[in-house]
């Protein structure tokens, strides 16, 4: 049972990780239609810019919390700086092309990215330092340290006053409008580019605290990190109904329960055939079957065919 | 036949003396290339021909029909590991090629109705993380089926396999023709040769078949297509299938000519690299998505050669990894040639025009 209840924590912790990432997706993928392959690498470069600031600072008297905090502050202007000009260069010109233009440049801005990291941090890992408090504590048998509870809490903090952004503000209704229709939203006077521009700025902002988040806690962070983890992030978003947030929400947190929940208990299940590093499978398996039976997704609107 | 042929090509007089020319060229390259540069290039050109069969493939499943498939590498790798594992020590099994490939070709095409049976309903994007997933199940399943029972050899991969043998002539080893001594890598060029055009002969044969007509229909308007009577289901399988068994042709060829496997080469990367070639030829359409196998497979070793003689003679030294500014550059150029030819490098005439009826010259919308 305790294992159980550490898997559930674990999920949790991952689970919103995924979501940040996954909103970023989706916020996109809801507006353009593109799936932004590139948003992987904007998590790394996040993770790996906020690792150099830390570094730096990790010698001075400052307490380890700020340290970590100032580093964050420092990633996210990067990463939006980022997202805005990846936007600019590679997919703005390509709006009115065909549909598999914009993803093959997105695979070209996040080769790029890729290289751009490896050529600045290295082919190394780079080790967190250990600036948060680890200290667990003990509920229910099983462990959480305090930067866990913080990851969880922060997380869903910082995707509670994106729904107030998106629901309430007038950017957020720009943005609804643009989703649902960007000629006639820049019929109503919405500046469509500039909507877009806030959507990927808002979106490379919850990937770099995606990337400290993460980075933190497997305290590694690496050139390649952004690959797997904006794939792993890309799957939440679908399952849960790409284009919708609460279902990118919802995909993540269920993603990461999946995963931790599938590498605890695999093995029993299969009698030892299968092993831990089946995870992944059980991931894009349960992806497939939600797929199957709900073809857009849990959260996602039943859309009729269109031509 | 509508070939999209150059209109002199088109002309009867010259198309066959085009054939003769393009025959000779064919068996006189690898003397001019392996010859002219290293067998190492003539390897190169090989593993293009390889990608040209695949991309040929995947165009099928993306080209064509409009699937968005993001994890075509799988078939690939079905058709390498059945050749490795019915050719190598690791059952004791010594089957000859040509039973191997047509057996990949089937298994790997029954893996496709596998994968589109139950994303049949799927559109888009959903489609594509599905047939990523997909891909990488297959490849962790490589990975991973050394124990309990040792299949793949886990990462390790299959090592030994046996060389395609042709009337008991090894491929892997030089053979004497005519007083010239022809090596290994000649060899298998001519046998890649001959598999090339015959999925070339077939897939330009489909495209312009009742079959080919009906995939064109389903990517241009699903409904439309099922309005006007076509089995979209079936349609859409036998895309997959189709598409499928050229990746698992080309995969057993893989494992003859490498004589060694391992889940390495058949990450999300691999398929990836193969989407590209096919999006930046020009989707849908076979010379363009022909010059984008070549390219693709060209380019990054051209780059990977070239990239540390180049800084050595501009700076006297080398200021960036060469491998990674390989990498670097290929990046760079995917993104530079869909900015400025969104449509790909030779896109079918019909999408040429659907782009310039579009109005406005794409990338120089605000």
């Amino acid at each position: 049972m305790d294992i159980f209840i550490q898997q559930i924590i674990n999920g949790l912790v991952l689970g919103s990780i995924y979501a940040l990432v996954a909103l970023g997706y989706t916020m996109v993928y809801g507006i353009m239609g593109l799936i932004n392959f590139a948003h992987g690498e904007v998590v790394m470069i996040g993770a790996l810019t906020s690792l150099s600031i830390i570094k730096l600072l990790a010698g001075t008297s400052l307490p380890g919390p700020v340290v970590v905090l100032i580093g964050l502050a420092g990633a996210i202007p990067v990463c939006m700086a980022l997202g805005f000009t990846i936007e600019r260069v590679a997919y703005r010109p390509l709006r009115a092309a065909p549909r598999l233009a914009p993803l093959i440049t997105a695979i070209g801005v996040s080769i790029v990215l890729q290289q751009v990291g490896m050529l600045i941090w290295g082919r190394n890992y780079h080790a967190f330092p250990g600036l948060l408090p680890t200290t667990p504590r003990h509920i229910l048998g099983a462990q959480i340290t305090d930067l866990q509870v913080l990851i969880v809490v922060l997380a869903a903090l910082i995707m509670a006053a994106l729904i107030l952004l998106v629901n309430t503000t007038r950017i957020g209704r720009a943005m609804r409008a643009t989703a649902e229709n960007p000629d006639i939203a820049g019929l109503m006077g919405v500046d469509v580019n500039q909507i877009i521009s806030i959507t990927f700025v808002i979106g490379s902002a919850l990937a770099a605290v995606a990337g400290v988040m993460v980075s933190a806690n497997y305290s590694i962070a690496h050139y390649y990190m952004g690959f797997i983890l904006g794939l792993k992030a890309f799957t939440a978003a679908v399952l849960g109904g790409i284009g919708n947030m609460g279902g990118a929400m919802l995909g993540g947190v269920l993603l990461g329960l999946i995963e931790s929940l599938g590498a605890g208990y695999i093995g029993d299940l299969t009698g030892g055939f299968l092993g831990s590093n089946y995870q992944d499978v059980f991931a894009f398996f349960v992806l497939i079957l939600v797929l199957v039976f709900r073809p857009s997704g849990l959260m996602g609107e039943k859309l009729a065919e269109r031509a | 036949m509508r070939m999209n042929l150059p209109a002199f090509a088109r002309d009867p007089r010259f198309s066959w003396v085009g054939m003769v020319l393009v025959a000779v060229a064919l068996v006189a390259l690898p003397f001019v290339v392996g010859g002219g540069f290293g067998n190492s290039w003539m390897r190169v050109v090989d593993s293009a021909l390889l990608y040209i069969m695949l991309s040929l493939g995947l165009n099928i499943v993306v080209g064509f029909a409009g699937l968005l498939d993001l994890g075509y590498i799988a078939f690939y790798a079905v058709g390498a590991y059945l050749y490795a594992l019915l050719a190598s020590p690791q059952f004791g099994l010594h089957l000859p090629f040509w039973v191997i490939l047509p057996l990949g070709a089937a298994v790997a095409g029954m893996f496709g109705v596998i994968l589109g049976a139950p994303t049949l309903r799927l559109r888009g994007d959903y489609l594509a993380i599905v047939t990523l997933g997909f891909g990488e199940i297959v490849r962790i399943f490589l990975n991973n089926l050394d124990a309990p029972v040792n299949v793949t050899n886990g990462p390790q991969g299959i090592a030994q396999i046996d060389p395609v043998r042709i009337g008991g002539a090894a491929l892997s080893k030089s053979q004497q023709w005519f007083g010239l001594t022809v090596p290994s890598v000649y060899l298998y060029y001519y046998l890649f040769v001959v598999l090339t055009l015959l999925v070339i002969f077939v897939t330009v044969r489909l495209e312009d078949s009742r079959i080919g007509r009906a995939w064109v229909a389903i990517r241009e308007d699903e409904v439309a297509a099922k309005a006007c009577g076509i089995d979209t289901r079936n349609i859409k399988l036998l895309a997959f299938a189709m598409g499928a068994s050229f990746g698992g042709l080309s995969g057993g060829l893989f494992a003859g000519f490498q004589q060694f496997v391992s889940p390495e080469s058949f990450s999300l990367l691999e398929s990836i690299m193969v989407l590209c070639m096919v999006v930046l030829g020009g989707m849908g359409h076979i010379p363009g998505v022909i010059l984008g196998g070549v390219l693709l497979a060209v380019l990054p070793e051209v780059l990977r050669s070239g990239a540390g003689i180049w800084q050595r003679a501009l700076f006297g030294k080398i200021l960036i990894d060469p491998e990674s500014l390989r990498m670097l550059l290929f990046g760079l150029a995917l993104i530079a040639v869909m900015l400025y030819r969104p449509a790909g490098l030779w896109p079918e005439a019909r999408r040429r025009r659907e782009m310039a009826a579009a109005g406005e010259a794409p990338g120089k919308r605000a």
